[in-house]
């Protein structure tokens, strides 16, 4: 069957168990979870849950079915007209040359946020495909460490 | 008022109705032990294993139809009682249980009889809670009966640290139930209900196809109005037996693996399948690329994510079954000529001659099905039956003439051996004025055996009656067919005396070889009035068909004429 991607944002109750009943759920019924990102809404008990998953369209549609099953769960929405952003932190040695990082960062909507003794953070938020092309163009300048942050996604 | 947290669990009990508690106290639980001993609302009675408290609240609640409680200790109490909370979940069944924890200051530190019961418990439950403030208490055992029966049912934990259940705070048990984020949909879309009903009018030939919901959601009398009035053909999964009434002309059995001929070909011819709270369980549908290929689907269910789960649906009505059904009734009305079927009806009835429900008996031996007819000849209607799983359980739903829901109760989704007795405590609690009778296996039995004790000590007299083949014949039965008869340790040739066991626990014993013996224990244990085992020997070779092989097409079906040569007893 043919799979495909799906962002789904969740809404719950802030409830210490939440999170466990969502990933138990996935991991339970055998569902993919790509990343998973949550924070509280300001001024509510509510969490925004955002999840990137894969699958053919019969495991999505009981993805969507399973997870507003769940008690503390509000509103589970099936994103198609989204903007989706991912944020990731990439760690370079001092030695490399600080400009072209700098011209690399901006080219996808980010930027140098810390320069130190022995390095050099990049920052950069985009698209999630947008960001997998600049940590495959970052690799030139030998990265430590790459922290990506997981989808958020808004409908519009 | 003020009271203790533990003196907040009764009071809540009573509020919500709860005359039975079944359980088993321990360290984190006894501060609400300590306030049972002091009240006289509800009866605790004390099983002999947690797991068989929860199967008894489970069968106390199947009977019932009301919420089952069981109450555990933490850490082994709780760890026990888990195959009891699956086997609830799996058949949807509305029960609470409450479970003492270790204090919160403890929690996380690996404590004495501390587990994570909110993380184990967490799949085979419909919702569970950990209280972690006393004054979350009263609501939240609200919230936990009326989630346990509400929507699709289930049952719920409570889980209760024990400094909570020490201290002492204000007591008001909320007659209101805010829950924004649970709102079950009941009632079937009007549009939805409209076009099924066209689809009915056009179908050539349609199915009922009737499962566990339609007993949850007490849509029998309404199911068999329908019936009726459109004279629609119907089969039962092994959850529904009952719903139709064996006496019903239209109901042609049970379906699935063992189902009988004339229903597995029914759904394999149908063009209309309609679902009543059934869910198209692999053991149902065998091969699903071979699964009535030529029917559209209106499948009602109250719960969204069984519909499209395992078969594309035409036709999907979310809602309670009785709700659904009355408006499908007031629809339908005028609208079928009850003639239209008759041609379809008259196949199925054919098909029924061709190859009906039957066995072989002898005179040599007691067959297991023979046991089962003269049961429901002698108590037919009265009697409530329970099963264990096995052989024994599936004899048992082919023949044995229910004629209500909830005259049959049996770990259908789970299939938990060990069920069954525990189980008809339950039942005989919540129906104290019929004769309840579990039929069980000698394998299955022992797997909860120290509960004849609880049911000689409370005076339960449930009859419990061992078709007993000294095999775990079921997996026998596969091993015959599938592995070339390696008998790979299904042989229980070496067994307990059954009669003097129970008679040891204060129970009486038969031990039955012969159709009279049966007869005359059978009178004989209900005139005694005590919980009774009766022990019979059947044959030790016989096989459950007709049988469509695990993943076949339901139309391919062993039957008991052809394929087979069931070997005679040893
Ligand atoms: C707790 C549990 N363990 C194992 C099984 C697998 N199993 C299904 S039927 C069966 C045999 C049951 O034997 P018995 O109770 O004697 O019934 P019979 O089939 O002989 O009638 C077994 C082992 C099960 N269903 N439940
Ligand atoms: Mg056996």
């Amino acid at each position: 069957m043919n799979e495909v991607r799906r962002v789904i944002s969740v809404l719950v109750e802030n409830e210490s168990s939440v999170l466990s009943r969502i990933s138990g759920l996935f991991a339970g019924r055998a569902y993919n979870i790509e990343t998973l990102t949550v924070a509280p809404i300001p001024n509510s008990n509510h969490s925004h849950i955002t999840i990137a998953t894969k699958g053919d369209e019969k495991t999505l549609e009981q993805i969507t079915k399973q997870l507003h099953k769940l008690i503390p769960v509000y509103k589970v929405i099936e994103h198609n007209q989204m903007v989706e952003k991912e944020m990731v932190l990439i760690k370079f040695p001092i030695e490399q040359n600080l400009a072209d990082i700098q011209v690399l960062c901006s080219a996808y909507n980010g930027g140098i946020v810390n320069v130190g003794e022995e390095m050099i953070i990049g920052m950069v938020a985009d698209e999630p495909f947008r960001v997998k092309h600049f940590i495959e163009a970052s690799k030139r300048y030998n990265p430590i460490e790459v922290v990506r942050g997981g989808v958020v996604a808004i409908e519009r | 008022m003020k009271m203790k947290g533990a003196q907040m669990v009764c009071e809540a009990l009573i509020a919500e109705g709860v005359k039975t508690v079944f359980g088993y106290p321990g360290g984190a639980i006894m501060n609400v032990y300590d306030e049972i001993y002091k009240q006289d609302g509800f009866e605790h009675i004390l099983n002999r294993h947690e797991q068989a408290s929860v199967h008894a609240a489970d069968g106390y609640a199947r009977a019932s139809g009301e919420v089952g409680v069981a109450m555990v200790t933490s850490g082994p109490g709780f760890t026990n009682a888990v195959t009891g909370l699956a086997t609830a979940y799996m058949d949807s069944i509305p029960m609470v249980v409450i479970s003492g924890q270790v204090p919160l200051s403890l929690i996380g530190t690996d404590g004495f009889q501390e587990i994570d019961a909110i993380g184990i418990s967490r799949p085979c439950t419909k919702h569970n809670f950990l209280v972690r403030e006393l004054s979350d208490l009263p609501r939240i055992l609200k919230e936990a009966f009326h989630i346990a029966r509400s929507g699709r049912p289930g049952p719920v934990l409570v889980d209760i640290p024990k400094d909570i259940t020490a201290e002492i705070g204000e007591f008001v048990y909320p007659d209101r139930i805010n829950i924004p984020s649970y709102n079950p949909t009941v009632k079937g879309n009007k549009r939805q209900i409209e076009k099924a009903i066209n689809a009915i009018v056009k179908a050539k030939k349609p199915l009922l196809y009737i499962g566990g919901g339609a007993v949850l959601s007490n849509a029998s009398d309404l199911i068999r109005e329908f019936a009726q009035t459109t004279q629609i053909p119907a089969v039962e999964t092994l959850m529904a037996r009952g719903v139709m009434g064996a006496k019903n002309p239209l109901l042609l059995g049970m379906l699935g693996m063992h189902g009988n001929y004339a229903s597995n070909m029914a759904m394999s011819e149908t063009d209309l399948i309609i679902s009543l709270g059934a869910r198209f369980d692999d053991r149902v549908t065998g091969k699903l690329s071979e699964f009535a290929k030529y029917a559209k689907i209106i499948h009602i269910d109250i719960d969204p994510a069984n519909i499209g789960k395992l078969v594309n649906v035409d036709y999907p009505i979310v809602g309670d079954v009785s709700n659904v059904l009355t408006k499908l009734i007031n629809g339908i009305n005028g609208k079928v000529n009850p003639e239209a079927y008759s041609d379809w009806r008259e196949v199925l009835e054919r098909y029924d001659a061709l190859h009906p429900q039957s066995y072989e008996d002898s005179n040599k031996v007691l067959k297991p099905q023979w046991i089962i007819e003269r049961l429901g000849e002698l108590l037919g209607e009265e009697a409530i039956i329970t099963s264990d799983v096995g052989q024994h359980q599936m004899w048992t739903a082919q023949h044995y003439p229910f004629d209500r829901p909830r005259q049959w109760i049996n770990s259908g989704g789970l299939g938990t051996m060990g069920f069954g007795f525990p189980a008809s405590l339950g039942v005989k609690k919540a129906k104290p004025e019929k004769t309840v009778v579990n039929i069980t296996g000698d394998g299955s039995i022992l797997m909860n055996i120290q509960e004849l004790v609880t049911a000689a000590e409370y005076k339960i007299p449930v009859i419990n009656i061992i078709l007993n083949n000294h095999f775990l014949g079921m997996v026998r039965q596969w091993q015959t067919f599938f592995y070339e008869e390696r008998y790979s340790e299904t042989d229980l040739s070496f067994q307990p005396n059954f009669k003097a066991l129970t008679e040891a626990c204060g129970g009486v014993g038969y031990d039955v070889s012969t159709k009279k013996e049966f007869d005359e224990a059978l009178k004989d244990a209900i005139e005694k009035d005590k919980v009774a085992f009766i022990n019979v020997q059947v044959a030790r070779f016989e096989n459950v068909l007709p049988m469509v092989p695990a993943n076949g097409a339901l139309y391919n079906m062993m039957l008991p004429t052809k394929n087979i040569e069931a070997k005679e007893t040893k």
